[in-house]
C-alpha cells in the first residue's frame, strides 16, 4: 500500500494518458467554465448519431414494450387485442420459459468466467514485447474476427457424431468411447454451444485486456519489486487495480454477451433436441416468427432486457464500491 | 544465473502459449482442409489434416453455383459504408460528451449506453414494421441504417474514453490559436484517437460482416444477400447430409476480408494512445 501512496502523484497522469481502456465516466475531467463555446455546437455534434439511434433503436424499444401487452397482429388491418399482463403471466407459467432461461442462464456462467480468467492469464502471458508477441496476438484473435455463423457450423461440425472431437476424446485421449451424439442431448449439446462461444470470446477479452496492461504504471511494478513483493502480490496491488475499469468493462459486455446468444444456438442445434437446448432468444424468435405469437415474444425480449439491465446495475455497483475502497 | 532463470521461464511461457495458440486453430486448419474434401472423405477415421485426394471442386461450385461474387460484395459494401458512417457519427458524439459540458449530458450518455443492454433480437419485430414504413425493406441501404445504429452505442462509448485521455491543455493551445470544435475535433482529436478509431473500426467491420440476424429479417430477395445468409442456405442445401466442404469453402472464402482488415488495424490496436503527442 506504502508503494501505491508514493507512486501514485508520479504516475497518475502519465498512466491517465497512456490509458487506452475507457475511462468511466465519473472520473471525466473538469471542463473550465465559461469557456467561448456556442450553446449550440455540443448539440450539433450529437444530434446526427443520437437522431439515428433514437429513431431506430429507442423508438422500437418502447414499441417492443408497448407490444408486449397485446396480442399483437401483424398481418394487414386486423385489431390487435390489448391484454394487459397476461403476455407476462402466460410466461411466468410456461415450464418452457423457465427451461429457456435457465439455458441463458448456464450458457452467461460457463462462458463468462473462462472467458475473463483465460483472456487475463494470456494477455499477461504475451504482453512482453517479443517477436512472437504479434504471431500469438493474431492466433488467439482469430477465431474473434470469424464470423458466428462460419464458427457456428464449424463447431456444428466437430461435434458431429464422427465429428473431430469424438476422434479426440475417444480414439486419441480414450476418454470417452469416441461415440457421444453431442448434439443429441440437453447438457452435451450446451457444453459444444459453451465451448464455441469460450474459444470464440477469450480472444477479444485478452485483446481489452492487453489494451489496458499498457496502461498499467511501470515505475509502480519496479518500485513494487524493489519492496520486495512477489509476482501475485504485485499483481493484486498493482496490475489489477489499474485495469480494473477493463475488468468492469469486459465483465459487463460478457454478462449482456451471454444473455445475448443467439445465432449459434440457432445455427448448431436450432434448440433442439425438443427445444431442450432453447434459450431465451431462441425461444422468443420462434414465438414471434414460428408462432406468430409477437406480444409473447416481445414480452419474453422484455423480461431478457430487464433481467440483463438489472444484473448490469449491480455489477457496476460492485466494481465502483470495491474500487472505491480500493488503492485507485 | 539469472539470465538462465530468466531464459527458462521464457521457453515455459511460449510453451504455455504455443499449446494454447494451437488448440485455438485446429478448427480453423480443420476447416480450410474439409473444404479442399471431396463429400465422401470428409469424415474419415483417422481425420484427414491433409485432404487426400485435394479438390477444388467445393470453391468452384461455391463460387458457380450462385450468386456468390454478389453476395460477397454486398458484405463488402454494408460493411465499409456502415463502418464509415459509424465512426464518423460516433466519434462526433463521443467528442462531444468528453470535451463539453452542456445540459442532460450524462443522461443523454446513458440513454446511449442502454442501447448496449437491449438485445437486438428484441428490437427486430419493431424494427421491420419501421423498416417498412420507411421504404427500407429488402435494400442494403436499409441494412446500413440498422447497422450504423446498432453500432452507436458500443462505438460512442469507447471513443469517449480515448478523447479524455487527451490532454486538455492540446485543446486549449489550438483553441487560443482561434481553432472552433470542428477543427479540434477533426485535426486533434480524431488523428490522436487513432487506436481508439482502429479498434472501432475492426469491432464495427467485423459486427457488419458477421450480422446474421437482421439480414434474415430485413432482406429477402436474392439481389440483397449477404454472404451469412448465403452460408446458411449452403448448409441447409442438400437434403439430409450437410455438405461439409462447400459449406466451408464458401466459409474461407468469407473469412479473407476480416483477416485482411484486423492484419491491417492490429499494430494500432495495443499501442499506446497519445505517447507521440506527449512527446512533441
Amino acid at each position: 500500500m506504502s508503494v501505491l501512496s508514493t507512486g501514485e502523484s508520479l504516475s497518475a497522469g502519465v498512466a491517465e494518458v497512456l490509458s487506452v481502456t475507457p475511462a468511466p465516466p465519473k472520473k471525466r475531467r473538469r471542463r473550465s467554465k465559461g469557456r467561448a463555446v456556442l450553446a449550440a455546437t455540443p448539440y450539433l455534434f450529437l444530434a446526427p448519431g443520437f437522431i439515428l439511434f433514437a429513431v431506430t433503436v429507442l423508438y422500437p424499444t418502447v414499441q417492443a414494450f408497448q407490444m408486449s401487452f397485446f396480442d399483437w397482429k401483424i398481418v394487414g388491418s386486423a385489431a390487435s387485442e390489448f391484454l394487459g399482463l397476461d403476455n407476462y403471466a402466460k410466461a411466468f407459467a410456461d415450464d418452457h420459459f423457465w427451461l429457456a432461461l435457465s439455458n441463458s442462464g448456464v450458457y452467461m456462467v460457463l462462458t463468462v468466467a473462462p472467458q475473463i480468467i483465460i483472456g487475463l492469464a494470456i494477455a499477461l502471458l504475451i504482453q512482453k514485447k517479443s517477436p512472437t508477441q504479434p504471431l500469438f496476438r493474431v492466433l488467439f484473435y482469430l477465431p474473434v474476427v470469424t464470423s458466428w455463423v462460419v464458427v457456428s457450423f464449424l463447431f456444428k461440425f466437430l461435434f458431429s457424431d464422427d465429428g473431430l472431437i469424438n476422434f479426440a476424446l475417444g480414439d486419441l485421449l480414450q476418454i470417452t468411447n469416441g461415440d457421444t451424439a453431442w448434439l443429441a442431448d440437453r447438457w452435451t449439446a450446451l457444453i459444444a454451444i459453451c465451448a464455441l462461444g469460450v474459444w470464440k470470446g477469450i480472444g477479444w477479452s485478452m485483446m481489452i485486456f492487453l489494451a489496458a496492461l499498457q496502461g498499467v504504471p511501470q515505475t509502480l511494478v519496479e518500485a513494487a519489486t524493489m519492496d520486495g513483493t512477489n509476482r501475485w502480490q504485485r499483481f493484486k496491488v498493482v496490475t489489477v487495480p489499474a485495469i480494473w475499469p477493463a475488468l468492469l468493462f469486459v465483465t459487463v459486455m460478457l454478462v449482456i454477451g451471454g444473455f445475448n446468444v443467439f445465432v449459434s444456438v440457432y445455427l448448431i442445434t436450432g434448440g433442439g433436441p425438443a427445444g431442450r437446448t432453447d434459450v431465451l432468444l431462441t425461444y422468443m424468435y420462434e414465438q414471434a416468427f414460428n408462432n406468430l405469437d409477437f406480444g409473447y415474444g416481445s414480452a419474453i425480449a422484455v423480461i431478457l432486457t430487464v433481467l440483463v439491465f438489472a444484473l448490469s446495475v449491480v455489477q457496476m455497483r460492485v466494481f465502483r464500491d470495491r474500487n472505491g475502497g480500493g488503492a485507485l | 544465473m539469472r539470465t538462465r532463470r530468466f531464459a527458462a521461464g521464457n521457453a515455459v511461457r511460449i510453451l504455455v502459449l504455443s499449446v494454447g495458440a494451437i488448440i485455438m486453430i485446429i478448427p480453423f486448419i480443420y476447416m480450410l482442409s474439409t473444404s479442399f474434401k471431396e463429400q465422401t472423405y470428409v469424415f474419415t477415421n483417422p481425420p484427414q489434416f491433409i485432404p487426400d485426394p485435394a479438390t477444388t471442386a467445393n470453391y468452384e461450385q461455391a463460387i458457380e453455383s450462385s450468386d456468390f461474387v454478389r453476395y460477397f460484395m454486398n458484405s463488402l459494401i454494408v460493411a465499409v459504408i456502415s463502418t464509415a458512417l459509424s465512426l464518423l457519427v460516433s466519434s462526433m458524439m463521443a467528442y462531444a460528451f468528453a470535451r463539453f459540458r452542456f445540459r442532460f449530458k450524462e443522461t443523454l450518455f446513458r440513454v446511449l449506453l442502454l442501447g448496449l443492454m437491449i438485445p437486438a433480437i428484441m428490437l427486430i419485430i419493431p424494427q421491420f414494421i419501421l423498416a417498412k414504413n420507411l421504404h427500407l425493406l429488402d435494400s442494403l441501404v436499409g441494412l446500413i441504417v440498422f447497422y450504423v445504429a446498432g453500432s452507436l452505442a458500443l462505438n460512442t462509448f469507447l471513443l469517449r474514453g480515448f478523447f479524455e485521455s487527451i490532454p486538455a491543455e492540446l485543446d486549449q493551445a489550438m483553441q487560443v490559436d482561434g481553432a472552433n470544435a470542428w477543427l479540434r475535433y477533426w485535426k486533434l482529436a480524431l488523428p490522436l484517437a487513432k487506436p481508439g478509431l482502429a479498434t472501432a473500426t475492426i469491432f464495427t467491420f467485423l459486427a457488419c460482416w458477421d450480422e446474421f440476424t437482421i439480414a434474415l429479417t430485413l432482406t429477402n430477395s436474392p439481389e440483397n444477400r449477404t454472404l451469412p445468409i448465403a452460408i446458411q442456405l449452403f448448409a441447409g442445401q442438400g437434403n439430409n447430409a450437410v455438405q461439409w466442404g462447400l459449406v466451408f469453402a464458401a466459409s474461407m472464402i468469407a473469412i479473407v476480408p476480416v483477416i485482411i482488415v484486423f492484419l491491417v488495424f492490429q499494430r494500432y490496436f495495443v499501442q499506446g494512445l497519445t505517447s507521440g503527442a506527449v512527446k512533441g
